[in-house]
């Protein structure tokens, strides 16, 4: 750089010789200097701004254009997390309690048309209904000749269908994937499971949908993609289930009944250990619902143990008993009158049998006395025992998980009078569901704890509200024992296994009122080990009725009785108790010291 | 002196820029390893599904139920009764086996050709 002198020589000497003040020259030179420098770092403060400024123009242009790509771009999940997602977005498994599977996923495949691609419609169509004999070729021609640009063929095929379409060659013919809903076990726990359907259809995916039973129920459980790999884990047992449906099947032939349901329950944690409802059906092809006007419960779709609402009789006695025995007002000697017939207004109570003039609470239980039923209602009054069957669940529909349970709401008496309470005490004017009976005998057993009934695996005792004293349940299983030993249902003598329980035998009602004179629902409730019980266990059937020593019976304990012993007799080894020597009641030694 | 530091920043701009491009690549190249990997263990575990599936469906009840009658004669298997139940005390230890003699020593039979000839 080249500075210029403050002081020029030239100019110095020629001011000098003018006569003129060469310092004004230096002055003059020394403010034009400052000019120079003021107006370079102006110019250098001006080009830092600029720099800064762009710099930021295209620190906030990129700020920007990255929240534009990402607001206008689908969203992605990142790599590394994005393990097996079309895994992930399966219907979770259904298994048992011993993690066995009760239903799954399967992939297969759908098969559509898009007629405007064919080749050959014809040939299409009658290999067609070569590989399906259930098509209708006439509808196919029709599909594939018309106007329509797409028609489903098939919901779900096999890979050999797949195959054998594939084998025909036309490009019109189209396969989508398909995850269908498999229960490998057919039709067994079918009223449970219930089934799945095909929501929201697309040509590469369609929704799986529950319809019925626990997969509805839980359907947004196992729909969670979140839930894919945990499988939804029931209470049942599918040997035991298996074994009691096989029981129960046999049964309702020989019974000649029209229909039965049988229920096993764990009586301290609620489970349900096996449910059967019969007639059943198979959930991988399930049936179409009745058409309206006919009765629901004909179909096999009918869930009886949630939703068959019956007037299940003298199974309801021990509840009277064991209230009136916790309230104190007897105790399980008392002598209560039974001379009958029992008048109430123009209602006469009788009993199936003249069984004499008084008898004792225990005896009224094991001989299912009405008349003596009748009148421990009547001392504990219609109030408190509403009241206890509430505490029962007796008046509410069960909490029992699939949707069915909804349905199976009691039918009570619109006014719960004296006389109501009397014949609630014997099981008529009330009907409720053979899974209200399983939660309340439950509750006698497990020592007078509420349970209720549920279809999910528990990890403990629900030790639900207390409706009875330890004492009361006691002596009521007592009862019920000796119904079994010394009773109506001797039937039920199943050595090694103490069983208790009681009979009940309830005449149909009209579907315009009134009652049948041969249509009966015979039930057997049951608890055991009748010492220290364990399960409790529902047999109901519907209309049974066999011809034993000469004449027709159709009375629990005949039908139902056997039937529910040989159950226990099967299935009680599969849950693993062992057969023991029933404890003696231990011989009246009183301490008589001082 | 400020020109060693020139080449020395520009060598260590290549060095750099080589590094990049060479992770660069590398990370490419794990992300399509992980995808394949994906969709095996996707592919994997939708067999493992179809096994589970199947196996449930040979497991079925019923059809055990029919195995177990149809072959009867071989197995004899029948549903299980309380009176199947046991205490331990009541399985009989296995019989002995009799003692095999490997070496027979011969005293009684001299005559006897052969040791062992003479065992029952």
């Amino acid at each position: 750089m080249i500075r210029k002198p403050l002081r020029p020589l030239a100019r110095i000497l020629d001011a000098r010789a003018k006569g003129e003040n060469p310092d004004i020259i230096e002055k003059e030179n020394i403010r034009q200097r400052h000019d120079d420098i003021q107006v370079k770092s102006r110019q250098r403060a001006e080009g830092r701004l600029l720099v800064l400024g762009v710099f930021f123009l295209c620190a906030y242009a990129a700020v920007a254009g990255r929240m534009g790509v990402m607001a206008t771009s689908e969203p992605r999940e990142p790599v590394a997390s994005a393990a097996g997602s079309a895994i992930a977005m399966q219907r979770a498994d259904i298994v048992d309690r011993q993690g066995r599977i009760l239903a799954t996923n399967f992939e297969t495949h759908s098969l559509y048309v898009q007629p405007p691609q064919l080749i050959d419609p014809l040939n299409a169509a009658n290999r067609l209904v070569e590989i399906f004999p259930d098509l209708e070729r006439e509808r196919l021609l029709e599909d594939f000749t018309g106007k329509r640009k797409f028609a489903w063929i098939k919901k779900k095929i096999s890979p050999e269908q797949k195959q054998a379409v594939h084998e025909i060659g036309d490009p019109g013919l189209l396969f989508g994937p398909r995850e269908m809903r498999l229960y490998p076990n057919g039709s067994v726990a079918a009223h449970v499971l219930g089934g799945a359907g095909f929501g929201k259809e697309g040509v590469s995916a369609a929704e799986v949908i529950g319809v019925a039973g626990v997969e509805k129920q839980f359907d947004n459980y196992l729909r969670d993609p979140g839930n894919g790999s945990k499988p939804l884990t029931l209470s049942l047992d599918l040997t035991v289930q298996a074994a009691a449906e096989r029981v129960l099947d046999g049964g309702m032939k020989l019974m000649n009944a029209k229909g039965a349901t049988s229920i096993l329950m764990d009586v301290h944690t609620g489970e349900v250990i096996s449910v059967v409802s019969l007639p059943d059906f198979d959930p991988n092809e399930r049936p179409r619902p009745p058409a309206s006007g006919f009765d629901p419960s004909v179909s096999p779709l009918f869930n009886r143990a949630v939703q068959g609402v019956y007037e299940l009789g003298s199974t309801f006695k021990i509840f009277a008993a064991a209230q009136a025995m916790d309230l104190g007002l007897v105790n399980p000697h008392t002598v209560i009158d039974t001379r009958g017939p029992l008048r109430w207004g123009k209602f006469a109570i009788k009993d199936f049998r003249n069984y004499g003039n008084e008898l004792s609470v225990t005896k009224i239980i094991v001989k299912s006395s009405n008349i003596g039923t009748a009148r421990l209602a009547q001392q504990i009054g219609a109030e408190r025992q509403r009241d206890f069957l509430n505490d029962l669940g007796m008046l509410e529909a069960t909490p029992f998980e699939i949707v069915e349970a909804q349905g199976g709401k009691p039918l009570l008496p619109k006014n719960w009078s004296e006389l109501s309470a009397m014949t609630i005490s014997y099981g008529h004017g009330i009907s409720t569901t053979p899974m209200h009976l399983a939660a309340g005998y439950a509750a006698i057993a497990n020592g007078g704890r509420y349970v209720s009934p549920t279809i999910l695996k528990q990890d403990g005792p629900q030790l639900g509200r207390r409706i009875m004293s330890e004492d009361s349940a006691k002596a009521a299983r007592l009862m019920l024992r000796k119904v079994v030993t010394e009773g109506t249902a001797s039937f039920a003598r199943v050595p090694g296994y103490q069983v208790g329980g009681k009979t009940g035998t309830a005449d149909k009602p009209k579907p315009r009122g009134g009652y049948y004179e041969d249509k009966v629902i015979a039930t057997f409730a049951a608890i055991f080990p009748a010492h220290d019980p364990k399960y409790a266990l529902v047999v109901t059937l519907d209309e049974p009725s066999i011809v034993a020593y000469g004449e027709e019976r159709r009375t629990a304990g005949w039908t139902a009785v056997p039937v529910a012993a040989e159950m226990i007799g099967r299935v009680a080894p599969l849950l693993g108790l062992r057969p023991q020597v029933e404890p003696t009641e231990v011989v009246g030694i009183t301490l008589t010291s001082n | 002196m400020k020109s060693l530091l020139y080449v020395a920043t520009a060598l260590a701009v290549f060095g750099l820029a080589f590094w990049a491009y060479q992770e660069n690549y590398a990370t490419q190249q794990v992300l399509k390893d992980t995808r394949s990997l994906q969709r095996k263990i996707g592919a994997a575990q939708v067999r493992l599904s179809v096994l589970r599936a199947e196996w449930a469906y040979l497991n079925r009840p019923d059809r055990l139920m029919e195995l177990a009658e149809l072959n009867f004669e071989r197995l004899g298997l029948l549903p299980l009764r309380p009176d199947q139940f046991g205490r331990v005390d009541e399985v009989t230890y296995p019989a002995q086996p009799p003692l095999q003699i490997t070496e027979g020593v011969d005293v009684s039979g001299l005559n006897a050709n052969r040791a062992g000839e003479l065992r029952p």
